[in-house]
């Protein structure tokens, strides 16, 4: 029962605020015609959230696009409350207000003056202007920081700016794009609760895009894009419903949880396993019933039911949109010999600062040999600062540290051999074909011979890169700049992996495919450290430390520090729970001392 | 308060807050013109000065001394002394002196019988240009020299006809004088249009175009906003490059001010409209840079008359300098510090520059579109 | 080791020729440059538009007024009735000279007195107005010779007989053409490595590149090796039209060419490679790539010589490469320098070569490792 069936019929209703009609948009990349959006048609309500979700490349931001009259259709027709886009885009753009990617602020003028500016361009008298900015300001918290050129706001605050911008003239209807990318979870926390407040004060109609499952939830609707179709519409409990009795947590003592995911994935009947805590999180086809999953070599596996999640579905429908199988995981067999549990990396009271600003505040960690180790944080928490000094990229101002026994930053630079790096944004040489990247890469790091053509070889098969071995690397797909990133990565067989955010912006489906390659790495006995601010991801690490300011918060297991946030308001709280509490408590204690 | 000026006023404001908290774009209105013309006033001249002229004598003599002294008094030369033609032809080759005058055995001999015997000039001949001044030069040391022979020896014309040159606007034939007000030119189509262009590839990189886009601004009152202040910005270095003309470099202004005044504002907004132009076609800061240097900024130097002249270039290139504003506005200059208000050059060329800037103008606002397409 | 670098020289070649902006950069400028400074920057004049004021109306006045129309350099464009059109003609720029030849012209010559002819020049651009006055002064004088030797006026004590060595009939695009082979390599040089490693920066590739095993060594040569080849290559092409499409004469050794070129390019790329280390947008890149080459081109010599400079520029010039090649490049063209008179220059480049590329080296590794 496909949540779209239920939607009445689009058309021109003034009734709704948003009307999608067989919307079609097609870009030229490199001499392709790519189809951005391929006839989308959907209603939303006035008065509602609705969430318009999706990996990176769905769509999400054309479609924004195209109602903020920025492009033109190729085909079909939007309206606005009645009206359409194509027709009177001066009238649209004055019932909307559309937030941008990158909050469209002037970094060069203060808060202030980008709310005048906004106040000027929107027309909003000068009478009526004190009242409106005290409001918005009271409700973003951005008072004290009036003054403050914008570029100089974190993340957070420049996103509320934003936001207070584009609501200087309330709108009917407010575009958001992707409002949440890249800001820790407790600005979007409150960003959330500004939405709600708008909604059920002002009785605006807002779109929304996000990347992030997780908030799907909080949505009244939902329009579910992936590679330009809706595969779904609806509320977000519908979604949820149609995956009941099919969600549940698998164990089994004596098999590593990894092993078990491995397996339980590669198994028949089998739509999702992911690791969750100490447990497998498994979804089941619709047509199977937990009593009939007997996955090979697996002794007492047990399942409980859970309550399913909107990325449940969110997977099912993409299983059987692409009709893809779980990938063709062979259960790799880990290393009989585990390798000795030394430390492979040593922090020691490590501290960057750059000029008066403490970048990296003195920390200390260690990270054991075949360990997956998370640095988990929001932007400008100092976990890319660790990061690039581990890797020998910045000098540490104070502190030791060592990589596999090395500092590699005096060490002679075939200690960099060891090393296998992938750094944000999968930045490969975007001018080179996928071939002439591996190639150059083979030969950097001193392969030769025939063990440079094997692996090559190795490299293009185990990534199914073989199909675009000749494509300019900048006209990939996402998801497989991401796998080339991992292969030029690998080619050298390093002992210790940095993976620097290195699924943000992929789809789940390469997420996991993604995760189930690091799984067999160091199960291998490969040692990874990785960046990341998607805080279910923390999951999947032996450990992690949580990092904010430039500072650990805390160290533990992810199953360890959910459990130090348990409260009896909260009996099962997620990563994020865990992180918001944690940041609080720490917030809370810096006011207490400076009070 | 009109919602049409009300925006306007936001976006002026907003962008003249944005050139006074980005040093770069007063580095490029201000110290860019500053920087050149200090550049240009003292380094390029061609004036040829102190030129090093070997003097080669074979024999001494009373004829040869005279001429000798005659080229000697010359401010132009540098006279160095040779004892054989070899030798100075090999300094020549070194490049230590740029010419030399041969006075041959018979030289004096062959003056007191009447056979006005050949003075040989040799110049170096690869700077074609100063090769010619410096035979210009000879030549007048050499004319200096007859008369006085002549004079001496009680023959009234040495040469039947008397050329009696003129140089009208610029009697000192100082070049400085009439290449920093071509320099002026060229320094303003540089701050006008690559000041504008990359300003509006910023806003595209940045995001903010797509977020004044969503308002309900109209594609004029963005584009006004970006020529007031820039415009603004741009007078203001003329200002400062007619301040160091005048009071630095000592240029005459003879012709009027507000002529002047209008002839910089019609020029400035032709230049603004390019860099609209240039804008609305490279939506990035690096391939606007260049696309303005390479269509802006070369061809003001080299097709707008401020060096070389027109009319001594190929039929089609004459044809292309023609759309090339500069050259309207070097003419004026030129005339107008030089010569004065002559109306007959001014009028014809601000009616061209008035073309220009509602052409660029024009072509602007209508290949800017409120779409991200 | 080898192999390595050559993988990195390799990757640079592909990174620049497979992107479409890089492409650009190498051929767009160069060739729109060589056009435009092939064709139309030159300090010839020909059909220098003048006016004839002949208030004498005499066979003998018409002859002079037909050697100049007779001459490629002028064009007659106007016979004036009034001394009032002189003025107005010149104003307007109409005319860059007047002919004006005194009633008493005919009269004077034949009484053996002085012929007065006045010629009034337009001297807005004063190198033009010097240029027409000594190709006027050259006509004139030509025809007083034939006059006095016609009837047996007395000749001048000695006459002045100018011969250019090198380029015997004065013709600048001689000079200007071969300047372009150092303007051009050295701005796409500049480009090439002063931009490369921005590039890197901004696409994060920089990063990924340090932490494998090569060495920061390997690193600068991959970087200005290519610089090296593309400003080589750019350069042959250029002498290559210079000779081959302006037809300018190459008399000089090839040897001696290529080896100041060589001893050039390497000297900018140690520029560019600083220019590069302190840049971390090519943004940046471009303006300082900016900034260093407009000055070092007007005080290399390129349009006007460097003697004509006040004597602290001069000595200002002494630290820029393009002054130094500019001499070997032209002399190789128009004469036959030997070793030893290039010597100097050779010892010059070479000096700013080391200077800049050892101190790049030194930036470049404070900047990144």
């Amino acid at each position: 029962m496909p949540a779209a069936a239920k939607m009445p019929p689009p058309n021109d209703n003034p009734q709704k605020a948003l009307v999608l009609n067989r919307v079609t948009r097609r870009f030229r990349v490199a001499k392709r015609i790519v189809p951005a959006l391929e006839g989308v048609s959907a209603a939303t309500s006035p008065g509602l959230v609705t969430g318009l979700i999706g990996p990176d490349g769905a769509g999400k931001t054309t479609l924004m696009r195209l109602i903020a009259g920025l492009l033109a259709l190729d085909e079909g027709n939007i309206s606005v409350f009645g009206t359409d886009v194509s027709a009177a885009p001066l009238k649209v753009q004055g019932m909307i207000s559309y937030m941008p990617q990158r909050f469209g602020l002037y970094e060069d003028l203060t808060v202030q003056e980008n709310l005048d500016l906004y106040a000027d361009l929107q027309g909003v008298p000068a009478a009526d202007r004190p009242a409106h900015y005290a409001e918005l300001l009271h409700m973003t918290g951005m008072k004290p920081f009036t003054s403050r050129l914008a570029g100089r706001l974190s993340g957070g605050m420049k996103q509320k700016l934003g936001l207070a911008c584009t609501l200087i003239r309330p709108p009917r209807l407010l575009l958001l794009d992707e409002p949440t990318v890249g800001v820790d979870p407790i600005s979007r926390r409150e960003l959330w609760q500004i939405v709600d407040h708008l909604v059920r004060g002002a009785g605006m109609s807002v779109l929304l895009s996000t990347a992030y499952l997780d908030e799907a939830e909080r949505c009244d609707e939902v329009l579910l894009l992936h590679e330009g179709q809706l595969i779904g519409a609806g509320k977000p409990t519908d979604f949820t419903r149609a995956m009941t009795g099919r969600s549940f947590l698998a164990r089994a003592d004596g098999t590593p949880k990894r092993m078990l995911q491995t397996v339980l994935a590669a198994t028949s009947g089998v739509t999702d396993a992911l690791i969750q805590g100490e447990a497998v999180r498994l979804v089941l086809d619709a047509s199977t019933g937990p009593e009939t999953i007997r996955p090979p070599g697996i002794m007492g596996l047990k399942l409980s039911p859970t309550s399913p999640r909107f990325e449940d579905r969110f997977i099912d429908l993409l299983r059987a949109k692409t009709a893809a199988q779980t990938p063709a995981a062979q259960p790799t067999q880990p290393a009989t010999i585990q390798a000795p549990h030394d430390a492979a990396i040593e922090v020691a009271h490590l501290t960057k600062r750059f000029g008066v600003f403490t970048a990296v505040d003195d920390i200390s960690f260690t990270v054991k040999r075949g360990n997956i180790f998370g640095l988990l944080g929001a932007n400008g928490a100092g976990k890319s600062t660790t990061f690039r000094m581990l890797c020998g990229l910045l000098p540490a101002t104070s502190g030791r540290l060592r990589v596999d026994g090395f500092d590699l930053r005096t060490a002679a630079a075939t200690a960099r051999g060891r090393l296998g790096y992938m750094a944000q944004k999968f930045s490969l040489y975007g001018d080179l074909s996928v071939l002439q990247n591996l190639r150059f890469f083979a030969a950097a790091y001193g392969l030769r011979g025939t063990r440079r053509v094997e692996r090559i070889n190795w490299a293009l098969n185990e990534f199914e890169l073989n199909d675009y071995a000749n494509a300019t690397s900048r006209d990939l797909p996402l998801g497989f700049k991401q796998r080339m990133a991992l292969a030029c990565a690998l080619m050298h067989e390093p002992d210790v992996l940095f993976l620097d955010e290195p699924t943000s912006g992929v789809d789940p489906l390469a997420r996991r495919e993604f995760w189930r390659r690091i799984n067999a790495l160091a199960d291998q006995g490969v040692t990874v450290l990785v960046t990341t601010h998607f805080m279910d991801e923390a999951e999947y690490c032996d450990r992690l430390v949580i990092m904010a300011q430039g500072r650990i918060l805390a160290t533990g297991t992810s199953e360890e520090l959910k459990t130090a946030s348990r409260t009896t308001a909260l009996p099962s709280p997620t990563m994020e729970d865990a992180f918001v509490s944690l940041i609080t408590a720490d917030s809370a204690k810096r006011t207490g001392q400076t009070a | 308060m009109n919602m049409l000026l009300m925006r306007l006023r936001g976006l002026v404001r907003k962008e003249i807050l944005q050139i006074l908290r980005d040093p770069s774009s007063i580095a490029i209105a201000f110290i860019l013109p500053t920087v050149l013309l200090l550049l240009f006033g003292y380094g390029v001249s061609l004036d040829a000065r102190h030129v090093g002229l070997g003097l080669v004598v074979d024999e001494p003599s009373a004829a040869a001394t005279s001429f000798a002294a005659e080229f000697r008094r010359s401010p132009y030369f540098t006279p160095h002394d040779f004892a054989s033609e070899p030798a100075a032809e090999r300094a020549m080759n070194d490049g230590d002196i740029d010419g030399f005058i041969w006075l041959q055995r018979d030289f004096a001999r062959q003056v007191t019988a009447g056979q006005s015997p050949a003075i040989a000039l040799f110049v170096n001949g690869i700077d074609a240009n100063n090769a010619r001044l410096i035979e210009n030069y000879v030549d007048q040391s050499w004319a200096a020299w007859v008369t006085h022979q002549a004079a001496q020896a009680g023959i009234a014309n040495p040469t039947p006809i008397d050329i009696e040159p003129r140089i009208w606007f610029n009697p000192a034939v100082s070049s400085r004088d009439y290449l920093i007000p071509g320099l002026i030119a060229v320094i303003m189509t540089l701050t006008g249009a690559l000041l504008t262009a990359l300003v509006i590839a910023r806003e595209w990189e940045r995001g903010t175009m797509e977020a004044l886009m969503v308002t309900t601004v109209s594609m004029h009152e963005i584009l006004i906003s970006k020529i007031i202040p820039y415009f603004l910005l741009g007078m203001g270095g003329m200002v400062v490059s007619v301040l160091i003309a005048v009071f630095l470099f000592g240029v005459p202004l003879l012709g009027s001010l507000v002529i002047l005044s209008l002839a910089s504002s019609l020029f400035m907004l032709a230049s603004l409209g390019m860099g609209l132009l240039i804008s609305t076609v490279a939506k990035n800061q690096f391939v606007a840079g260049q696309i303005a240097i390479i269509t802006t900024f070369l061809p003001a130097f080299i097709l707008s008359g401020f060096i070389f002249d027109i009319s001594s270039m190929p039929a089609p290139i004459q044809l292309l300098t023609h759309i090339v504003a500069a050259r309207y506005f070097v003419a004026i200059l030129q005339t107008l510090f030089l010569a004065g208000t002559v109306w007959s050059v001014i009028v014809p060329n601000l009616f061209a520059l008035l073309i220009m800037a509602v052409m660029f103008l024009g072509l602007a606002r209508l290949t800017a579109r409120k779409s991200l397409d | 080791m080898l192999a390595r670098l050559f993988a990195l020289i390799i990757k640079e070649f592909l990174a620049i020729l497979r992107d479409a902006k890089s492409r650009m950069v190498l051929i767009g400028p160069p060739l729109i440059q060589l056009v435009v400074f092939g064709y139309a920057a030159s300090f010839d004049l020909n059909h220098v538009p003048f006016a004839v004021y002949d208030q004498d109306q005499s066979a003998l006045s018409r002859d002079l007024v037909a050697d100049f129309a007779g001459s490629p350099s002028f064009q007659q464009v106007a016979i004036l009735h009034s001394p009032a059109r002189i003025k107005q003609l010149v104003d307007s720029r109409t005319v860059e000279m007047v002919l004006d030849i005194d009633p008493r012209y005919s009269r004077n010559l034949l009484l053996g007195q002085p012929a007065p002819v006045q010629v009034i020049v337009d001297g807005r651009n004063s190198n033009t107005a010097l240029l027409i006055l000594g190709y006027a002064s050259d006509i004139i004088t030509a025809a007083s010779h034939e006059w006095a030797a016609k009837h047996g006026g007395t000749l001048p004590p000695a006459q002045l007989v100018p011969r250019a060595l090198y380029n015997p009939t004065l013709d600048s695009h001689w000079f200007i053409i071969p300047g372009i082979v150092a303007l051009l390599t050295q701005v796409v040089t500049l480009l090439v490595v002063g931009l490369s490693v921005a590039r890197e920066r901004e696409a994060g590739t920089f990063d990924q590149t340090l932490v494998t095993p090569l060495r920061p060594i390997d690193i600068v040569l991959g970087k200005s090796l290519p610089g090296l080849i593309i400003g080589l290559v750019e350069g042959t092409v250029i002498i290559l039209a210079t000779h081959f499409w302006f037809d300018v004469p190459l008399l000089g050794s090839l040897v001696l060419l290529y080896l100041g070129l060589l001893l050039f390019i390497a000297a900018v790329t140690g520029i560019g490679l600083m220019i590069s280390s302190l840049a971390a947008t090519q943004q940046q890149a471009l303006l300082g790539a900016f900034l260093f080459m407009v000055p070092s081109i007007i005080l290399s010599g390129f349009a006007t010589p460097i003697a004509n400079m006040p004597t602290l520029v001069q000595d200002l010039t002494l630290i820029n490469p393009m002054r130094y090649a500019l001499v070997v490049i032209r002399d190789s063209f128009l004469e036959q320098p030997s070793l030893t008179t290039l010597l100097p220059q050779f010892a010059a480049m070479t000096s700013l070569a080391l200077i800049s590329l050892i101190t790049a080296g030194w930036m470049f590794r404070k900047r990144t490792l």
